[in-house]
């Protein structure tokens, strides 16, 4: 099997509390609207579209934090699309999320290593305290830091440290979620740098969102362009760049401002 | 890489240790009383009755803090009474923020049908006048120290359960929520560990208010004479006395009223100064 996630005919709603009448039940608007695609093995596949295509629906379905209304997930060959929390318990380890907001996603009660080492105690690691290390060690943060606060770091380092609780567990697949976007141009370029490294390393399947196509093109082998919860395009990086063949695409594209506004995208 | 945001919020304010300070001697006090108060609190004497505090003339020397119309000992009874102001405040404050706090935690974070019925129920209680509430149910529990924790447990406990519960949601919609889930935690598990800290200095700080309102209560019920027995000695009830003779022995009513708003004053100081000499961030 070459390929970690196969999806298939993948619908998403959700309630719409906006609209939710007085009594009953609140409407359901469709967020997904039927995606099939799969992610193969020690990809790093990008996922790019305007703001509410769908894309953070998407990931938060892949690593099941939301329930598919139909069609079907299957993670290295398990229909995980409606398994209940507690079969999903084990599988967890094996896909991991990185959020967008690293202020929100570390608990700001909690000192870096205890966030760190808490889901290796849930998955029963032995040698918590090194393992926490090596993963400190691994996103270039001092070991020190492991007492610090959340508050004590600035966003760049937030983020490492979303990194290193992400890859401690050693997972298969991790989900990246506009990982980059919080954060100021010279941070990002390191977090990106180290996050293609890590990859690599780790021999690590990605799945990477973002709205901005130029940070996609330097780290993605692959990608899927959603356009208001359909893909219109999913193709190798290159290709993409080269050829865009959906209005959408090339739209995005256009809207790269380029270093040099008479070279072309090849 | 290292600034002072960590050490900004390290200073206690006299308010954290001028309350603490108060509130330890209280307890001190209030231990001790069988050995340090001068007097017994009961015993009663008409040849000394009215006796006014040491500093003024015609004070009779061992009643510090003079005595009342039937010539009892003030300040022993003010020390009595705190062991029962102490003991309400401490045993229906814990009970109130343990219930409270519990019941708004389910209802903001698990939400569903245990915040239906739990959010039902504040309502229902809030409906009620609480003073008038607390009376009528120690009229119907009778008189005593239970019955006065149960009713300020019983009214209070609405209190947390709103906070917390308002608390809890804020809390429960952010990433590290999220974040806990994918790691495998489970619901409870997430509620305990991710979401309790965020909220404990909040419920620190309402727990020392609710104990501030507890003495608060125990005053009033021991005013209207619903308290413990009529002539055990509560700073309520000396309040109660005192009032009647304000104008030939003021001391009767000023020094219990003093002690109880120093006591009030420094449980809800209390709780703000520990969360801002305690609290790891900065809000
Ligand atoms: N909890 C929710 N309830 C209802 N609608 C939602 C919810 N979360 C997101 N949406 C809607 O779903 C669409 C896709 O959201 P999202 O996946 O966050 O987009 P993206 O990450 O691409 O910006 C948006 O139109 C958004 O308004
Ligand atoms: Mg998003």
């Amino acid at each position: 099997m070459t390929e970690i996630y196969r999806v298939e005919g993948l619908h998403l709603s959700l309630a719409d509390m906006t609209r939710k009448p007085l009594l009953g039940a609140a409407p359901r608007i469709e967020i997904l609207k039927g995606l099939d695609f799969t992610i193969p093995r020690g990809a790093v596949l990008g996922i790019v579209g305007g703001s509410g295509s769908g894309k953070s629906t998407l990931g938060r379905a892949l690593v099941r934090l939301l329930e598919p209304s139909s069609g079907s997930i299957r993670f290295e060959g398990t229909d995980i699309t409606h398994l209940g929390e507690a079969a999903l318990r084990p599988l967890r380890r094996r896909f991991q999320m990185i959020f967008q907001d690293p202020m929100s996603s570390l608990n700001p009660r909690h000192r870096v290593g205890g966030i760190i080492a808490a889901p290796l105690r849930l998955h029963g690691f032995d040698d918590v305290a090194a393992r926490v290390g090596r993963a400190l060690d691994h996103v270039g943060l001092p070991r020190g830091f492991a007492a610090r606060y959340p508050h004590e770091l600035s966003g760049g380092q937030r983020q490492r440290v979303g990194i290193a609780r992400a890859i401690a567990l050693e997972p298969e697949f991790i989900l990246a979620d506009e990982i980059v976007s919080g954060l100021d141009v010279s941070s990002q370029a390191q977090v990106l740098n180290l996050l293609g490294g890590l990859v690599r390393d780790l021999g690590l399947t990605l799945a990477f969102i973002s709205h901005d196509l130029s940070v996609i093109r330097r780290l993605c082998s692959r990608v899927i362009v959603l356009y208001q919860g359909r893909i219109v395009e999913d193709r190798e990086t290159a290709a993409l760049f080269a050829d865009p063949q959906a209005a959408y695409t090339r739209e995005l594209l256009d809207a790269i401002p380029l270093p040099d506004p008479d070279q072309p995208w090849t | 890489m290292l600034d002072g945001r960590g050490a900004i919020q390290h200073r206690a304010g006299p308010r954290l240790w001028l309350s603490a300070l108060w509130l330890g001697l209280l307890v001190v006090l209030a231990l001790g009383a069988p050995w340090i108060a001068p007097k017994d609190p009961l015993a009663q004497d008409l040849m000394l009755g009215r006796l006014p505090p040491f500093w003024i003339d015609g004070a009779e020397p061992g009643y510090w803090l003079g005595t009342d119309s039937l010539g009892r000992d003030v300040l022993s009874r003010i020390l009595w009474g705190a062991r029962l102001a102490l003991t309400v405040a401490l045993v229906a404050g814990t009970l109130t923020c343990l219930i409270g706090a519990t019941l708004g935690l389910m209802a903001g974070f698990l939400r569903g049908a245990s915040d239906l019925v739990i959010s039902r129920l504040v309502d229902i209680w809030m409906a009620f006048p609480p003073v008038l509430f607390s009376i009528l149910l120690v009229a119907v529990l009778g008189p005593g120290l239970f019955s006065i924790i149960a009713a300020i447990v019983l009214i209070d406990w609405t209190r947390f359960a709103r906070v917390v519960r308002a608390e809890a949601m804020t809390q429960g919609a952010m990433d590290y929520v999220a974040s806990a889930q994918v790691a495998g935690r489970g619901r409870i598990g997430t509620m305990a560990l991710e979401i309790l800290p965020n909220v404990l200095p909040t419920i620190g700080v309402l727990l020392t208010l609710e104990m501030g309102i507890a003495v608060i209560v125990e005053a009033i019920l021991s005013f209207v004479n619903l308290s413990i027995s009529t002539d055990a000695p509560t700073w309520g009830g000396m309040i109660a006395e005192g009032r009647t003779s304000v104008h030939q022995a003021w001391w009767v009513l000023v020094f219990p009223l003093l002690a109880l708003f120093l006591t009030v004053l420094s449980f809800s100081q209390l709780g703000e100064g520990l969360k801002d000499r305690f609290d790891p961030v900065l809000r």
